[in-house]
C-alpha cells in the first residue's frame, strides 16, 4: 500500500538529511585533512599552518619519502602488528569459544557456579597496579612479544556473548552426536564450531581491531623499539615531535630545524590505512555482529 | 563423594576444556585481586609484594589529606555523566532519523562515513586532533585566511571538556547507532503502518511508537554505563591530554593518575591506593544500580 507523503514528511527529511549529512561530514573530514595534511608541503605547513585544500603549489611527496628512507623501522612494527593480531586472534577465538561452549551446555553440572566465577571479574578487580607488578616482576613480561598477546585473549563479556549464542543451538545436535559415540571436544571442533560462523567472524572482527590498534600493553611492556607494534610506533614519533617543538619554544631554536610536521600524518596514513581501505568490506559484519552481542549476559 | 567422582569422571572432557580460561583468569584476574595488598605497603621493587613493609593507611592518607582523590572522582564521575549523557542523545537521535531515511544509497554512505572513528586507535584521534585544532591547525589556517585571530585549544583548560565530549561523540556515536538501529529493525511493521493509516505524522510515530520501543535497549545501555561510572576511559585521556599540565587540571581521570603514579613519577603505593579506592567505588556503584533496579523492575537487572 502506498501512503501519501504528507507536509511533516518533507519537513522532516530536510531535518534528517541536513543533520545526518552535516555529522557525516563531521566523522569523515578529518581523515580527509589528514591525507591533505601528508601530501602538502613542509615550508607551507610551517609558514601557513596545515591546509584544508591540495594545490599543485603545496603538493609534495617528501614526508612519504622520508617516512619510507628508513624503511626498516615501520616494517619491523607492521611484521609485530600483523603477528601479534593473527596469533592472538586465533588464540582468543579458541579460547573463547571452547569455555562459552561447555558453560552453554545445560548438562554440565557446575555452569552456574562457573558461569558466575567468570563474571564477578567483571564487577571487582585489583586495579593496575598489582596485575602491573604480576606480569612484569613475576612472569617476565617486559620486552617480549608474547607480552602483547596474552593480555587481549580472554574477555569475559566475549565469553558471555559466545556463550549466549552456543545456548541458541539446539541441545539435540551434541546430543545426537554423544550417542554416536563422539566426544565432548569432538562434538564441539566439529559440530558446534563450524555452526557458530555469525559468531565466530563477529568475535574475530572485534577481536582483531583490538589487537591491531592496541598500543597499551606495548607501552607497559617495550622498553627497547625491537617488539613497537605500529600504533606505539606512531604514538612515539608523534610526542617525539611534540617534545622537540617544547625543547625548541625553550632554546629558541628554530621550528623549521625540527624533523618534519609531515612526517607524522604520512606515518599515521601509513599506520591506518590497511583498516580504512578495508572497512568498507567488513562493516556489514561488524554490524551484523553488534546485534549478536546486544545479547543480555 | 563417590557420586562426585562420577561426576566429574563424566564430565572430564568438558573440565579439561575448562582449564585454560580457568587458570587465565586465576592468574590475570584473582591473584591481583590478592595484589590490592599493595596498597598497604611501602613498595619497592626489591623486596617485592609480599617482602615490603606495611604502612597501614599511609598511602590513602596523602590522596585524600591534599584532597587529590577528590577533584580526580569528580572529573572522572562528571565527564562519564556527561559522555552518557549527550551520548544517548546522539546516538538515539541518529539511529531513529537514519531509521526513517528512504534514500539506500544516502543511508548506507552516511552511515559508513559515522562508523569509521570507531575503528581507529586513539593514538591516531590524536594526530587527527593535533592536525586540525593544533597552533597550525587547519583551523587556524582557515581562520587567518578569513582574517580572525587564531586560538590554541591546547591552552584552554576550561573550555577543554567540551572539546573531550566533541571528540567522543564523534568516535563513539557510529557504534551507538548502530546498537539502536537493530533494535528499531526489531520494532513490528504493523505498528507502524497501523500508524500510518491512522494519519499519524511522523513525529508522533516516533514520540509513541519508536521511542517507548527503544525503552528497554536504552535502559540496559545506560545501566552498564553507570556501572562504570567512576571509570575514566584511560586510552581517551591519555591520548588527548597526555602530560600537558595546562589541561590536567580539569582532564585528569583516576585512570590517568594511577597510571602516571605507577610509570612516570612512580610512587606505587599510592598508585595502588587510588586504584584500589577506584575499585570499590566501581563494585559499591554496580552493586546499588543492580539492587535499587531489580527493585524497580527485575527484568533490567543486569546480575
Amino acid at each position: 500500500m502506498k501512503i501519501k507523503k504528507g507536509k511533516d514528511t518533507i519537513t522532516f527529511n530536510i531535518v534528517a538529511y541536513t543533520l545526518v549529512g552535516l555529522f557525516a561530514l563531521a566523522c569523515i573530514i578529518p581523515f580527509y585533512l589528514i591525507v591533505v595534511g601528508s601530501l602538502t608541503d613542509e615550508r607551507t605547513i610551517i609558514t601557513d599552518g596545515y591546509q584544508f585544500f591540495l594545490n599543485a603549489k603545496n603538493f609534495s611527496l617528501e614526508s612519504y619519502q622520508m617516512a619510507l628512507k628508513t624503511p626498516e623501522t615501520i616494517l619491523r612494527a607492521y611484521g609485530v602488528t600483523l603477528f601479534v593480531t593473527i596469533a592472538g586472534t586465533v588464540l582468543s577465538i579458541l579460547l573463547t569459544t571452547m569455555t562459552g561452549y561447555v558453560l552453554a551446555r545445560p548438562d554440565f553440572p557446575w555452569r552456574n557456579g562457573i558461569s558466575f566465577f567468570f563474571f564477578f571479574t567483571t564487577l571487582f578487580n585489583g586495579g593496575l597496579v598489582p596485575w602491573y607488578l604480576l606480569c612484569t616482576q613475576y612472569l617476565g613480561f617486559t620486552n617480549r612479544i608474547y607480552s602483547l598477546i596474552i593480555p587481549g585473549l580472554f574477555s569475559v563479556w566475549n565469553m558471555i556473548i559466545a556463550k549466549s549464542f552456543m545456548k541458541g543451538i539446539p541441545f539435540e545436535m551434541t546430543e545426537a552426536a554423544k550417542i554416536d559415540g563422539a566426544g565432548d571436544f569432538y562434538i564441539f571442533y566439529k559440530i558446534i564450531f563450524p555452526m557458530s560462523k555469525p559468531l565466530v567472524a563477529t568475535l574475530t572482527l572485534f577481536i582483531a581491531l583490538a589487537y591491531w590498534n592496541d598500543w597499551y600493553n606495548c607501552m607497559l611492556f617495550m622498553s627497547t623499539g625491537e617488539n613497537w607494534n605500529l600504533q606505539y610506533t606512531l604514538q612515539n614519533i608523534l610526542n617525539s615531535t611534540e617534545a622537540l617543538k617544547r625543547v625548541a619554544a625553550q632554546t629558541g631554536m628554530q621550528v623549521g630545524q625540527l624533523p618534519s610536521e609531515g612526517l607524522k600524518l604520512a606515518m599515521t596514513v601509513i599506520a591506518t590505512g590497511p583498516i580504512v581501505l578495508l572497512y568498507p568490506f567488513l562493516q556489514k559484519y561488524f554490524v551484523k555482529g553488534l546485534t549478536i552481542g546486544a545479547v543480555k549476559g | 563423594m563417590k557420586l562426585f567422582g562420577k561426576k566429574i569422571r563424566k564430565n572430564r572432557t568438558l573440565l579439561l576444556m575448562l582449564i585454560p580460561a580457568f587458570v587465565f583468569v586465576i592468574i590475570f584476574n584473582y591473584i591481583p585481586m590478592g595484589g590490592i595488598i599493595v596498597a598497604f605497603k611501602d613498595y619497592n621493587y626489591n623486596s617485592g609484594i609480599l617482602g615490603s613493609p606495611w604502612v597501614g593507611w599511609d598511602n590513602f592518607n596523602y590522596l585524600f589529606v591534599t584532597g587529590k582523590i577528590w577533584e580526580l572522582t569528580r572529573n572522572t564521575l562528571l565527564y562519564n555523566l556527561a559522555f552518557i549523557f549527550f551520548g544517548i542523545v546522539f546516538e538515539v537521535g541518529f539511529a531513529i532519523i537514519l531509521s526513517e531515511i528512504t534514500n539506500k544509497v544516502f543511508k548506507k554512505i552516511s552511515q559508513g562515513f559515522i562508523f569509521l572513528p570507531y575503528f581507529i586507535s586513539w593514538v591516531v584521534v590524536s594526530t587527527i586532533m593535533l592536525n586540525i585544532f593544533g597552533e597550525n591547525g587547519v583551523l587556524n589556517s582557515v581562520l587567518s585566511t578569513v582574517g580572525i585571530e587564531g586560538f590554541n585549544i591546547y591552552k584552554q583548560a576550561a573550555q577543554w571538556p567540551i572539546v573531550m565530549v566533541l571528540v567522543r561523540l564523534w568516535k563513539q556515536t557510529g557504534y551507538g547507532t548502530v546498537v539502536y538501529l537493530a533494535a528499531i529493525a526489531g520494532i513490528s511493521q504493523e505498528m507502524t503502518e497501523a500508524a500510518q493509516i491512522d494519519g499519524a505524522t511522523i513525529w508522533q510515530r516516533i514520540r509513541y511508537i519508536t521511542i517507548p520501543s527503544l525503552k528497554p535497549t536504552i535502559i540496559i545501555m545506560t545501566l552498564l554505563a553507570v556501572g562504570n561510572i567512576f571509570r575514566g576511559d584511560f586510552g581517551m585521556f591519555y591520548q588527548l591530554v597526555g602530560s600537558n599540565q595546562l589541561l590536567l587540571k580539569s582532564s585528569d581521570v583516576i585512570d590517568t593518575y594511577v597510571y602516571r603514579s605507577l610509570i612516570t613519577t612512580p610512587n606505587i603505593g599510592m598508585s595502588a591506593a587510588a586504584g584500589l579506592y577506584q575499585s570499590v567505588l566501581c563494585f559499591i556503584t554496580i552493586c546499588a544500580v543492580n539492587y535499587i533496579v531489580k527493585r524497580i523492575d527485575p527484568d533490567y537487572t543486569l546480575f
